[in-house]
């Protein structure tokens, strides 16, 4: 019979105290290297499996015989498999293996945490760029018996492209080559050269660089380092990894020194004398709202104030420059907002302002203002079976705009191993390449290293709509850039 | 749900003031002893009290944020959207999110209720008067004229929500409907867990597991050809706790059996099933009052009641952040039909 628990007195009191923000963070991982069940002991030891759940877990543990030394299951001595935890659908159960990016959930007293777990083994390219893409931090598992592999580099290499806040490497199954300090130290170093050879940690003024490169001892089966620091490891002085996930800031708090206010227009709200009725009830003056025009859409970068010069970015036109004179939010409004949230401005000036034109800082703090081009340089991150190939005939979303686009030239593939680009005039899936497009309307592109939002894109088939690429906008070739540590 | 207000504030999400988004029953008690500050955390603020440097949303905030973009891309980007409204607290957030997306116009897309004839009757009154506030169009598809023209069957256990999905799918086709927004959270169940938030079924309604469109950055691709249609889940990321502690901040009405209240019951599958026209008790099933209330609210005939003295929001809030229990694990007997069965569903067009 279900009933619910009795509340603890302390859960009540704290309940009101903290002020947990939202930080997202994905695994990456090769083959066997343990990452399900440092997922599951995740979970489990930070209270999010609940009785239920845990309860399947342990008959499917025990009808399989299950005899690691994992959690033990609720008033049993039972041990459980902590990978069953994150186990996915049936046909995955069925086929043995992981279909897609799983997403999980858990808080701690400082945190809520949105974990992407992406499968290491079949189409690692395309699962890590969807989990990372979405990323504060990404946690790549190592197994401490093989060391760093082709995959590591792999991983890694896909990180610094998509300039990932932090990066997490957790050296796994440390006790199973007797918490030595040795063999850590050593995969420690090979992590730190891959770091120094791809450019990950490197700091840039204005760019959105990898911030942290942090290496971890973990045993995820026995809970090492994981969620507190162990006993076993003393040689280790650093953090356990729900401690780094814990402090680090996301991506967010980091952008928002950037001081670049971006807001693309997803559209007008204009209700023209049809209010909400509720609103209305709620004493709404209908006089004062009668021509209220405003436009609607999410700050993707920096912040905004009441009384700032912003440019609204019409591409194929000039830059307009008018001052904001409301952000309202749902019946309140606010004197400043901030990203992420979602808003709707007013404008000083009437201007005819629609959905795919994009509202920048304007002035010395929001530094250089996007210009419109129809000429996109680009990486692109292949996601389909179909590959890409010159003359093909693509739709560009990027933005709150979609635009068609003709593919020039495929300039280069890159080797993830080495980082160098090779000659090739096609993409296949997983592939990672430089192709140039010729786009059919301008675009207010940015460089991705220095706006994740604003640089970003997708290549969508005209045909049958779906996703084909990931896109991360370049600079034009002439404009510098250092091509080897750049996307 | 709240009336809207006009009032000048300065954003107070932006402040590190103390929130409720603290989740202390799966937290680790051996952490608190950590200071709070972070040496990254961007705060503080002038003389003036303005803040000198906006810190960052809070949890519940980012979640609001995200949901309220993804409906407004999905307004933007269909012809016919649609929402699908039960009166469950789920939708009933789905909803209000859509209110404030909109503000201060109304919400510009219909509501679709696929009705079991198996409801509530205070959800359904709770329903038509929501609708009738937000002056709203209400669709309805009723699995009982289905089952009266002899298109569906009644199933031997009665349970009438996996008959859901062949009127769901009329009312989609016949009003053209291209997006339907429903209220699914990927914490609810495996299957919802690798959902993606814009989500393509095809001139069946099916879900494709295995051909999934890659979900990048905050783009969404809603293309879809002629037939197809997409299910969009603006709070796939929040968790039970996130939706109950909203529906605290924001002061949004739910129908009264969320929260505890006297009700005949008996017992059935280990759940407290409620005494109504369509859940009759079997002659060895014994009937007794008991204090209780509805973690989710579906059909009659197969939603359970939990024990709980939980009357307020608040009280809920509290029980649900200590609660060990998923929530379908104690109160769906769908979902223990198969450690699949959600699974299934979804692949035959379900919500």
């Amino acid at each position: 019979m279900s009933t619910t628990a009795t509340v603890p007195e302390s859960a009540a009191a704290s309940l009101g105290l903290s002020s947990a923000s939202l930080f997202r963070f994905a695994t990456a991982g090769s083959v066997d290297d343990g990452k399900s069940t440092l997922v599951g002991r995740l979970l489990h030891d930070s209270k999010a499996i609940l009785s239920d759940q845990l309860d399947a877990v342990a008959r499917t543990s025990a009808d399989r015989g299950f005899g690691g030394s994992g959690a033990a299951a609720p008033g049993g001595t039972q041990r459980i498999d902590l990978a069953l935890l994150t186990d996915g659908l049936r046909a995955e159960r069925e086929q043995g293996i992981t279909i897609d990016v799983a997403y999980r959930y858990f808080a701690t007293d400082r945190r809520s945490f949105i974990l992407a777990d992406c499968p290491g083994h079949v189409q690692y390219t395309k699962n890590t760029v969807t989990g990372a893409s979405t990323a504060d931090a990404v946690v790549v598992l190592i197994d401490a018996r093989k060391g760093v592999l082709e995959q590591t580099r792999r991983h890694l290499s896909v990180l610094q492209l998509l300039r990932v806040a932090h990066v997490v490497v957790a050296v796994n199954k440390i006790d199973l080559v007797d918490f030595s300090e040795d063999v850590f130290r050593a995969i420690e170093a090979d992590v730190q050269q891959v770091g120094r050879e791809l450019g990950l940690g490197r700091q840039e003024s204005s760019a959105v660089g990898v911030a942290d490169l942090f290496v971890i001892p973990v045993s995820a089966l026995d809970g090492d380092n994981v969620v507190d620091r162990s006993d076993r490891t003393p040689w280790y002085q650093g953090p356990a990894l729900l401690e780094v996930l814990e402090t680090l800031p996301a991506a967010d708090e980091l952008e928002s020194h950037l001081e670049s206010f971006r807001f693309p227009v997803q559209l007008v709200i204009r209700p023209q004398g049809a209010l909400a009725p509720d609103a209305v009830a709620g004493g709404l003056d209908v006089e004062n709202y009668r021509d209220y025009r405003a436009y609607a859409g999410q700050i993707t970068e920096g912040s905004v104030k009441v009384g700032d010069k912003v440019n609204v970015l019409t591409p194929g036109q000039a830059p307009r420059t008018t001052t904001v004179t409301g952000i309202d939010f749902a019946g309140r409004e606010l004197t400043e907002a901030v990203a992420p949230r979602s808003v709707a401005l007013r404008l000083a000036d009437e201007f005819d302002v629609a959905r795919g034109d994009t509202i920048a800082a304007a002035g010395p703090a929001g530094g250089k203002i996007p210009e419109s081009t129809a000429d996109l340089y680009a990486a692109l991150c292949w996601l389909s079976p179909k590959p890409l190939r010159e003359g093909a005939k693509v739709l560009v979303k990027h933005g709150t705009r979609t635009v068609q686009a003709l593919v020039r030239n495929v300039t280069g593939k890159l080797d993830l191993a080495n980082f160098q680009l090779e000659p090739t005039t096609t993409l296949e899936l997983n592939d990672i390449g430089h192709a140039q497009l010729r786009l059919a309307a301008p675009l207010p592109l940015e460089n991705y290293l220095r706006h994740r939002r604003t640089g970003a894109f997708l290549v969508i088939d005209p045909q049958d709509g779906n996703t084909l690429a990931a896109g991360l906008v370049k600079d034009h070739p002439g404009d510098h850039e250092d091509e080897r540590y750049s996307i | 749900m709240s009336t809207f207000l006009t009032s000048v504030a300065v954003d107070p999400d932006a402040a590190p003031a103390p929130s409720r988004d603290g989740d202390a029953a799966s937290s680790i008690a051996s952490r608190s002893d950590r200071p709070d500050a972070t040496p990254w955390a961007a705060s503080g603020s002038t003389a003036d009290g303005r803040l000198s440097s906006p810190a960052r949303l809070s949890s519940l905030d980012t979640l609001e944020s995200e949901a309220i973009h993804i409906i407004r891309e999905v307004v933007a980007e269909f012809e016919k959207p649609a929402l699908l409204f039960s009166g469950g607290k789920d939708s009933v957030v789905m909803l209000h999110l859509a209110t404030k997306a909109f503000w201060p116009g109304k919400v510009p897309f219909p509501v679709l209720h696929v009705d079991t004839g198996h409801n509530f009757p205070e959800v359904i009154e709770f329903r038509d008067r929501t609708v009738e506030r937000l002056g709203l169009r209400l669709v309805v598809g009723s699995v009982q004229e289905f089952i009266d023209s002899g298109a569906l069957a009644e199933r031997a256990d009665g349970t009438r929500n996996p008959l859901q999905t062949v009127p769901l799918l009329d009312a989609i086709q016949r009003n053209k409907f291209d997006a339907v927004f429903g209220g699914g959270r990927r914490d609810e169940d495996k299957a919802r867990a690798k959902e993606r938030i814009l989500s393509l079924r095809d001139e069946f309604g099916q879900w494709d597991p295995r051909n999934q469109r890659p979900e990048l950055w905050n783009l969404y691709n809603g293309r879809h050809t002629v037939g197809q249609h997409v299910r969009a889940f603006p709070i796939s990321n929040w968790t039970e706790l996130d939706v109950w502690r909203y529906i605290e901040r924001e002061n949004i009405e739910l129908p009264g059996l969320y929260y505890a209240h006297q009700r005949e019951v008996f017992a059935r599958d280990g759940m407290w099933r409620a005494v109504g026209e369509a859940s009759q008790p079997r002659e060895d099933e014994q009937v007794i009052t008991k204090t209780v209330r509805y973690r989710t609210v579906g059909d009659m005939s197969c939603t359970g009641a939990v024990e709980s003295a939980a009357a307020t929001v608040r009280d809920v809030v509290i029980e649900v952040a200590a609660s060990t229990i998923t929530e379908r694990g104690a109160t769906r007997a769908d979902d223990r039909i198969s450690e699949a069965a959600m699974e299934d569903r979804k692949k035959d067009g379900y919500f």
